[in-house]
């Protein structure tokens, strides 16, 4: 019931935030606040975890397929499309659903408890518009940069394996990972993450916008965002995998 | 003019508002006052169709509020000022910037002619320029009172709504701001309500006073009559304090 309801309530919000701003310029100057704000600032995360999991998933691999049959480079392959395929586009993600959809929720839902999206809306602002439309926007538009980024980085860890170690050498390394390269993966990828990127922002400046009540309330705000946001990630995930690569 | 008839006001089947009807007259200090809980907040709020009411009518000069669309209310809002329980100063802007937010969204005017009129307003509230580019956190609560009327009255509202202007102040900064409200109501011609739980501005400001308790309106009077009447609720609200004891013996 409270399902139902709620994605109704997301709905009706969606449809007052995708208006023309009043005020364009109002919109441009709060935009790149936003781009600076959650995607530059998202990044020293995302190089850090990209460049972890891209040296950790190279061990691994190699560590569970001494396979004298395998060919030397399948190491660097298997590295390359699992960032490819799922890791840069739904496991980075999944961490910037905490990061940055915490971050929206509290902002928004500090704003509504304090009454400033109730002056808001009786200057006759339409808030929600005001608010969340350069949020989304904003996020939207870097995520494909995050993305590409956290495969370069994360394939970057995996050469650093080579280099440090002698789990693998650095050659098999990068054989491997432009053996049997397929284009489409960064696409499919990129396309999975825009949505991803959707829904984060979203999700998150819903429970912001309706929450109710004190400081208390907001944390609960926050963690519904992340909680919930990381759910439609993953059915998502599965929807659009089916989508494209079936 | 502000007509308010028979609303009612319900939160998941927890009736608020209970059949409210009372006019709101124009240049005068109209106070809502009630105990804690008692809906004040709720009615105030339903008057300017930040909740929207189960049923009723609240006409602004004859344009019915519940009958409006959306955009209507919008184009309505901007004669509405309103001054909230907590300030609700924007903490992303600095003072000076809280009071031309309103102007640069809605007037089209230049750049300079924001500032000029963001600089009348601020002084009008008696705040030192020195304060004009502080963030709200950095300001004192009675200030931030200020900033939010000077914010209220920059796009020259028709209709001033205050929510509490004195909570949390002590009482000579409250005797100010009841005063300066007072008097912008007068200098303006603007038509005021008042949401209130202090005695001491009932007496200094109250013209037009509704008295609500458990979301009902129970008395309506002015300032003079509230000594004299009968109603319990309303006496244990109004002779709350031994000061007004006082006043009651020794007008007898
Ligand atoms: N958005 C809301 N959703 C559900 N219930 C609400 C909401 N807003 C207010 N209420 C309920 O309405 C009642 C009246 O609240 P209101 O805030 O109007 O009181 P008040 O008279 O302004 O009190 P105070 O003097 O403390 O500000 C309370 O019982 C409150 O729980
Ligand atoms: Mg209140």
């Amino acid at each position: 019931m409270n399902i139902v309801s709620d994605t109704g309530k997301y709905f009706l919000l969606m449809k007052r935030v995708f208006v023309l701003p009043d005020r364009s310029y109002m919109f441009f100057r709060q935009f790149p606040k936003e781009l600076e704000k959650l995607g530059l600032q998202s990044l020293p995360i995302v190089i850090i975890i990209s460049v972890f999991i891209g040296a950790i998933m190279t061990i691994q691999t190699k560590l569970n397929t001494e396979n004298p049959l395998l060919p030397t480079y399948s190491t660097g392959l298997v590295t390359r499309d699992t960032l490819l395929l799922e890791f840069s586009s739904t496991i980075m993600c999944l961490i910037l659903a905490g990061k940055v959809g915490s971050n929206i929720a509290s902002e928004i839902g500090t704003m509504r408890i304090t009454e400033q999206i109730d002056a808001l809306e009786i200057m006759g602002v339409n808030s929600a518009n005001y608010l969340i439309l350069p949020k989304i926007v904003a996020f939207v538009v870097m995520m494909p940069f995050l993305v590409i980024f956290s495969m370069a980085v994360g394939l970057i860890g995996g050469y650093c394996v080579g280099v440090f170690t002698d789990v693998i050498t650095t050659a098999d390394y990068l054989i491997g990972i432009q053996y049997a390269f397929i284009p489409f993966y960064v696409f499919y990828s990129i396309i999975k993450s825009l949505a991803f990127a959707f829904i984060i922002s979203s999700v998150a400046a819903f429970y912001g916008y309706y929450a109710y009540g004190g400081a208390l309330d907001v944390g609960k705000a926050s963690t519904n965002a992340v909680v919930n946001g990381s759910i439609l990630i993953l059915f998502f995930n599965l929807l659009i995998t089916n989508l494209m690569l079936n | 003019m502000i007509e308010v008839k028979d609303i009612y006001k319900s939160f998941d089947g927890n009736q608020v508002l209970k059949n409210v009807s009372v006019i709101f007259e124009t240049g005068k200090t109209n106070m809502i006052i009630g105990a804690s809980g008692s809906g004040k907040t709720v009615l105030m709020k339903s008057i300017i169709g930040l909740y929207r009411v189960d049923t009723g009518r609240i006409e602004y000069d004859n344009r019915n509020l519940p009958d409006m669309r959306m955009s209507e209310i919008r184009i309505l809002r901007r004669e509405v000022g309103m001054l909230f329980q907590g300030s609700a100063l924007f903490d992303s802007l600095n003072v000076l910037e809280n009071v031309i937010y309103p102007l640069e969204m809605f007037s089209s005017n230049s750049k300079e002619e924001m500032i000029e009129r963001a600089y009348f307003c601020l002084k009008r509230v008696n705040l030192e320029e020195k304060s004009f580019h502080l963030a709200p956190s950095e300001i004192s609560g009675g200030m931030q009172k200020r900033v939010a009327i000077a914010r209220a009255i920059a796009l020259q509202p028709k209709y001033l709504f205050c929510d509490e202007p004195n909570s949390g102040l002590d009482p000579i900064t409250s005797l100010i701001i009841d005063q300066l409200i007072h008097e912008i109501t007068y200098e303006f011609d603007i038509t005021t309500i008042i949401n209130s739980h202090d005695m001491n501005s009932v007496m200094e400001i109250g013209e037009n006073i509704i008295f609500i308790e458990k979301g009902e309106k129970v008395w309506q009077g002015n300032k003079d009559d509230i000594f004299h009447v009968e109603n319990k609720d309303l006496n244990d609200f109004v002779f709350a304090s031994e000061l007004y004891k006082k006043v009651k013996t020794t007008n007898q």
